[in-house]
């Protein structure tokens, strides 16, 4: 890690003690960091023998059969299917209830706006276990009163989800919103737009960073979530972060295909996520000068 | 848990900022003349999906929730829950027994939870204070690396924890392996990390992984915020990057570090995924953190009625705590703005 010149930032090079800490510091950082990651990939390519007995550094024989073999030992490409259609279906709601409301908060002073915003990020710090039992009964006793199949339904898993990304979505896109200067939707609303065409053609197009980064942060939130899917999905609906644990609880467990399986479901979020990563930086950075 | 990680962050902020504008009466709309835009009911429309999902998911339940544990709701009961007998306190009762096994069980997993909390929100503050602070100057290598350390927190919890519980595996997991096979550490013992008491330090291991990168990202983010005059002043004052470390950045950072204790203890306090996928539904003492415990407590036993009563237990104790930290850091912070 070669020094470049600092330009225009720092008027001296930092001091020899400082270059070394950071280097030892980063490197050990890097370490702790990328060891699981290095221990799912290369376990992704080993053979079954290699994963049972003692853990080898380096597959004995690489092999891509794990890959294979993944979407047969259990339901995979169900999971997998579940999954999009929840995680889908729960970030393309969040995002278009979230530009409604964000735009709501930022352009129009009404009775309740406080209340509004200080609510809706409040529930964000509770337990998730505390809502989790009386959702359950919720939806098993309103299922038996109407007989709507709510309970283990992938609509009733949209509808929680799009819930725990909605408030953050709606407070960074408040803040994008707030950047953009009123001047340009009044021009719209002299050229005949209402206030929803002014939303669409000029808040919209403006804003679409912080929309992608929303975006992005309501799937991952879906894709990643536990609790609520152990306990809300039955066979049919289950998604890959129950699905995944199936291959622990077979006769054998096939940690090949395990982290075969792992990494093929972990690469588009982290993808998603490092590709636009800066933009979720400007968003805090946005709101923290507020 | 990635749901509760920046919307709390957001959460508080946003708190604040709201705080703000109630301060400044009329906020950014004083200076200048502003065109009132048409149509009262417009903004109730567009804020009534976000009520309605928040109504249905958030707050009916929680309030459900409540009346759930002052009602014997055990398995007889689940599907006609209007037929369920009152207990009056008697859940309550139940729960904060330590004498009882009940009451006993749950002190025991509270105080592990403390003990993970207090650690693992300690050391992912340091580490992503320390990664932060290093980071701020460009170098070669800043980039990419600033993505590697994002990796954790991007990747999705089940399958980070996953690899986590094959690494801690006994006979043929990698933290064994270097331990033991290639340190010879352990004296040729093969200890288990998922039951027994070693489970307390996996799980302190595993959380601390995933969330230090949370911190790092929002510091960074904070760091953007300080002047450049600041250490440009400084230096022609004579003082050092370590000297600038201490009485520039970190002061300036304080504010940023109210909010992110308060997310990551919240957060880890009430972190379910990491200990649910590591251990599977029964978690072992050491790493019994309290939404598992709570968990198995209800669905193990079929007995909602004392679950939920533990629920809202937990409930008053983290706004109790987050009500006292934000009362004695915000006083002792000087107001400005």
């Amino acid at each position: 890690m070669a020094e470049t010149r600092t330009r225009g930032r720092a008027p001296t090079d930092p001091p020899a003690s400082f270059v070394w800490t950071r280097r030892i510091v980063l490197t050990l950082l890097a370490v702790f960091t990328l060891v699981p990651v290095y221990a799912m990939v290369s376990s992704s390519l080993k053979p079954l023998e290699d994963v049972q007995g003692k853990f080898r550094w380096i597959p004995s024989e690489p092999t891509i059969r794990p890959y294979i073999d993944m979407w047969s030992t259990v339901p995979l490409a169900r999971y997998f299917v579940n999954s999009v259609i929840v995680a889908g279906g729960a970030t393309l709601a969040s995002v278009v209830i979230a530009i409604g409301a964000a735009y709501a908060v930022s352009r129009y002073r009404f009775a309740g706006r406080r209340v509004f915003t200080v609510t809706v990020l409040s529930t964000q710090m509770f337990p998730g276990i505390l809502f989790l039992l009386p959702l359950f009964l919720i939806f098993v006793n309103v299922g038996n009163a109407t007989g709507l199949a709510l309970y283990g339904s992938r609509g009733a898993l949209i509808l929680t989800y799009l819930t725990f990304s909605l408030p953050f979505s709606i407070w960074m896109l408040a803040g994008y919103f707030e950047s953009i200067p009123r001047e340009l939707d009044e021009a719209a609303r002299v050229d005949g737009c209402g206030p929803v065409g002014a939303l669409l053609r000029v808040i919209v197009p403006a804003s679409l960073p912080g929309i992608v980064a929303v975006t992005v942060y309501a799937f991952m939130t879906a894709w990643g979530e536990v609790l609520f899917a152990s306990v809300m999905t039955n066979d049919q609906t289950r998604t890959l972060a129950i699905g995944l644990q199936g291959y622990s609880t077979q006769h054998e467990v096939y940690w090949n295909q395990v982290m075969a399986a792992s990494l093929v479901v972990s690469i588009p979020v982290v993808a998603g996520f490092l590709l636009l990563q800066r933009f979720l930086v400007a968003g805090l950075t946005a709101g923290s000068v507020k | 848990m990635t749901s509760a990680k920046v919307s709390a962050a957001g959460a508080a902020r946003a708190e604040g900022a709201a705080a703000a504008h109630g301060a400044g009466p009329g906020g950014s709309t004083g200076g200048r003349r502003r065109r009132r835009l048409p149509g009262k009911a417009l903004p109730y429309l567009l804020l009534a999906p976000a009520v309605a999902a928040e109504l249905i998911v958030h707050v009916v339940p929680i309030a459900v929730g409540i009346w759930m544990s002052f009602k014997e709701l055990t398995l007889f009961y689940i599907r006609e829950w209007s037929k369920a007998p009152g207990k009056g306190l008697g859940n309550y009762r139940v729960a904060v027994d330590v004498d009882g096994a009940i009451g006993a069980d749950l002190l025991r997993s509270f105080l592990v939870t403390l003990a993970v909390t207090v650690l693992a929100v300690g050391l992912s503050w340091l580490l992503g204070t320390t990664a932060a602070v290093l980071m701020q100057e460009r170098f070669r290598g800043r980039g990419p690396l600033r993505a590697i350390f994002l990796v954790p927190y991007a990747l999705p919890v089940y399958t980070a924890v996953m690899t986590w519980a094959f690494m801690f595996q006994r006979d043929n997991g990698m933290v064994n392996h270097v331990l033991a096979d290639q340190l010879h550490v352990t004296g040729g013992d093969r200890p288990f990390w998922l039951i027994g008491n070693n489970s307390f330090w996996a799980l302190v291991t595993v959380i601390v992984w995933r969330s230090w990168p949370f911190a790092f990202l929002v510091l960074m983010a904070g760091l953007q915020n300080i002047s450049r005059d600041l250490y440009e002043a400084s230096a022609l004052d004579g003082a050092g990057v370590w000297r600038q470390i201490r009485h520039i950045t970190l002061p300036a950072l304080r504010p940023i570090n109210q909010v992110l204790v308060l997310v990551l203890f919240l957060w880890t306090f009430n972190d379910f995924n990491t200990p649910f996928v590591l251990f599977g539904k029964a978690a072992p003492a050491g790493g019994d953190l309290i939404s598992v415990h709570i968990y198995h407590a209800s669905f193990v036993t079929w007995n909602f009625g004392t679950g939920s009563a533990m629920s809202v237990l937990l409930l008053l104790f983290l706004l109790l705590v987050t009500a006292a930290y934000l009362l004695v850091t915000s006083r002792r912070r000087p107001a400005h703005g």
